[in-house]
């Protein structure tokens, strides 16, 4: 059992949760996740570190209620516990100072950029950071990550910063000479990732962290290997961040929908 | 009971049937095939044993089970006294019983063998196995402590033959487990109707009851590495097995319904996809199936399949029949639950709708030719054979690679090419005081050369913590 410290609301659905897992918090670096299952029946869900401290031994998640496996996280009340916390795994974020970064953000993708963010400012570098949802209810992390330097939000309709997506703002930065990104942390729904890189120029490193279908998380499924650079990686032990470029989006959309598809999941069968 | 008997009254005696589920039953069912054989079928078995004193079937078993001995304690219907001499030889006797290959191993080398039917020594060790852990009482940690502490790494069946072994020699032993159950591929790859859960559960309780302790979700490589362990620990062994599975490396391997054995196997028998409705865990399923491989983890993904409710399950093998590594039991079920087996193909593409899902493999057939460094015929492609199959899944169950996560956060551990750990005749590693076997250092193999490993290491780990 690993114990709940705390946890809140940061925005409809999406909560903020303090784990105590020493080991974890130890040795995680940016940009690595756990597989966190609340108890004995639910699924390995993989999740990102936004946070940790190695002196009280606890890590911060946040997570989405999007199905069964993360409802049950995210009503595990501060004081009860959750079953299985395994980590830190994946491979750190690659960090350089490039000079100006842009951190573009999607929905709970923020959550994942935060760490990300963090560190490239540690890095010495200049940070941007845009981030989007729907509304303003679902822009997560706006003042943590302003520590970091200037946040620019949007929303799909206009309750918030600039009404339209993050691809627009970002497409100002790219024609602003004086604003023009070095690099980019790109971390959302697959459509933005791939919506981002597709207005960066090649010669802008632009890092996107994957988060497809996972099962153990150590490598030994092979369920989340996705094409990059026409080779197949598998993002847990590769990744999970990748030069956003080389990655087939189309095929990591597909194969995130696996399960969405009754009609050849086990439900389809079972009403035969 | 007594088991004087004359040589000829022993050869007399036929091999007894293992009962089975039957197979028309069986595909709809997740039940074990085997039943296992009643009291009396098991001594009258156990009578065919001819008491040689070469004792080639010792010899043939990778953890030298005592199976005369304990075979004639068996014909003496004292099964109590045939699991004393059992246990203390083998740590993990119920799951052997039910994996091994015996016709390769003791039952190969059975004297009884070379004029008709080898001994069931398989059947009976499960046989005597299931009535211990139903009868005896489990285990309790020897009194005399040896104050030292050893990790092993991996709860899989190296690991918990090590860990078995060691906590009887009275050292601590702490097993670092990455998933969030026991067992290894005895958990996440055989599957329950092969080997039940609950079997598993019992083997690793007699071990926790000996004092093995272990912690979950440790991930060796990444939640602690090798070298921090050594300085919690006096010796380690690392058994974390082989992981990374191997793809083919054809168009189309990425398309909705194609799955790695390894993948296909963890969602269903460690993840419970296998109870349908009531596991949290999806699975695809399709009306046809199309396994690669010609293994044992191939024959557990194709049967898999096969009760998942696919018809046609085929299961598509390069080589011939003859060339298959699978277990001839396990070859002979699946026929009997109704795959069908196309030998002497290669697969070339992957076919996929435009919903992205697969609809069919494209294949190739080959011909038989020269032998390869592995000493089988090497299949030859035939030119002009390309057919076609439909396929709503496709699992590929070609092999593993080593897993490099333990070995790249351990530069000074010494791997192969292939990465895997090297160890010495006894074990041991490049680094003093840490051992390491089972599929880490062998590549894919069984379960009982890792428990053979298990074993080996476990007796270097005593001798060095001695010497220490």
């Amino acid at each position: 059992m690993f114990e709940v410290v705390s946890n809140e609301v940061l925005a409809p659905k999406v909560h903020r949760l303090v784990l105590k897992v020493p080991r974890v918090a130890k040795t995680r670096q940016p940009g690595q996740f756990v597989i966190v299952r609340a108890n004995d029946q639910s699924e390995r869900i993989p999740l990102t570190i936004a946070d940790a401290d190695a002196k009280s031994g606890t890590i911060t998640i946040i997570v989405q209620a999007i199905g069964p496996g993360t409802e049950e996280i995210v009503n595990t009340a501060a004081g009860q516990g959750l079953r299985d916390v395994a980590g830190p795994l994946g491979h750190p974020t690659h960090l350089e100072k490039w000079g100006k970064v842009v951190c573009v953000g999607g929905g709970v993708g923020t959550a994942v950029l935060y760490p990300l963010a963090a560190a490239a400012a540690k890095a010495g570098n200049e940070v941007t950071t845009i981030i989007g949802g729907r509304s303003e209810p679902f822009v997560i992390l706006r003042n943590e990550l302003a520590a970091f330097g200037e946040v620019l939000v949007t929303t799909e309709d206009g309750s918030l910063g600039t009404k339209g997506f993050v691809t627009a703002i970002l497409q100002e930065l790219l024609d602003d000479p004086a604003r023009r990104p070095d690099a980019i942390f790109a971390v959302g729904p697959v459509p933005m990732m791939a919506a981002v890189v597709k207005i960066v120029p090649e010669e802008i490193p632009t890092l996107v962290s994957l988060n497809p279908i996972m099962v153990d998380g150590t490598g030994m499924c092979g369920g989340c290997r996705v094409t990059v650079g026409g080779e197949v990686k598998f993002a847990c032990v590769d990744g999970p961040e990748f030069d956003g470029h080389a990655v087939d989006f189309k095929e990591l959309m597909n194969r995130q929908a696996t399960y969405t598809d009754n009609q050849h999941c086990r439900i389809g069968l079972d009403k035969k | 009971m007594s088991n004087d008997l004359s040589p000829k009254e022993r050869l007399a005696i036929e091999r007894t049937k293992m009962p089975e589920q039957p197979a028309n039953e069986r595909v709809t069912n997740f039940k074990e095939v085997n039943l296992g054989l009643a009291e009396e079928a098991a001594i009258r078995e156990a009578r065919r044993c001819l008491m040689c004193k070469k004792r080639p079937c010792v010899d043939g078993c990778p953890v030298a089970v005592r199976i005369p001995e304990f075979l004639a304690r068996v014909a003496e219907g004292d099964f109590a006294g045939g699991a004393a001499i059992l246990l203390v030889d083998n740590a993990l006797p119920c799951t052997t019983g039910r994996v091994c290959p015996q016709e390769v191993q003791c039952e190969k080398t059975c004297v009884r063998g070379a004029k008709g039917d080898p001994v069931a020594v398989g059947w009976l060790e499960r046989f005597v196995a299931d009535w211990a852990a139903e009868h005896m009482e489990p285990p309790k940690p020897p009194a005399e402590r040896t104050g030292k502490n050893v990790c092993v790494v991996g709860s899989g069946p190296g690991g918990l033959t090590a860990a078995g072994e060691l906590a009887r020699m009275g050292h601590d032993v702490t097993i670092f487990e990455a998933l969030h159950a026991s067992g290894g591929v005895l958990r996440y790859g055989i599957p329950e109707f092969r080997l039940p859960k609950k079997i598993v559960d019992r083997e690793v309780a007699n071990l926790e009851a000996l004092g093995v302790k272990i912690e979950y979700n440790v991930i060796v490589g990444k939640t602690i590495t090798v070298s921090q362990i050594m300085e919690e620990f006096d010796a380690c062994f690392i058994a974390n097995g082989a992981g990374l599975p191997m793809f083919l490396n054809i168009p189309g391997e990425n398309f909705k319904g194609v799955y790695s054995a390894n993948e296909y196997l963890t969602r269903v028998n460690l993840m419970g996809a296998w109870k349908g409705e009531n596991s949290r865990t999806p699975i695809a399923r399709g009306a046809a199936a199309v396994v690669f491989g010609g293994g044992n983890t191939a024959m557990d993904a194709v049967r898999t399949a096969r009760r998942l409710g696919s018809d046609p399950a085929v299961l598509a093998y390069r080589r011939s029949r003859a060339e298959m590594p699978a277990r001839v039991e396990e070859i002979h079920h699946a026929e009997e639950e109704g795959v069908r087996f196309d030998f002497l193909v290669a697969p070339l593409e992957i076919l996929g709708g435009l919903d992205g899902w697969v609809r069919g493999v494209r294949l190739q057939r080959m011909e038989l030719g020269e032998p390869d460094a592995s000493g089988r015929r090497r299949p030859v492609p035939i030119e002009g054979s390309e057919f076609e199959l439909p396929a709503d899944i496709v699992v590929v169950a070609i092999g593993i690679n080593a897993n490099p996560v333990l070995t790249k956060a351990c530069p000074e551990l010494k791997v192969n090419k292939w990465g895997n750990i090297l160890v010495d005749e006894n074990g041991q590693t490049s680094i003093p005081g840490v051992f390491a076997g089972g599929d880490i250092v062998r590549g894919g193999a069984t379960v009982i050369l890792a428990m053979g490993d298990g074993k080996t290491a476990a007796k270097s780990i005593d001798a060095y913590l001695k010497n220490k």
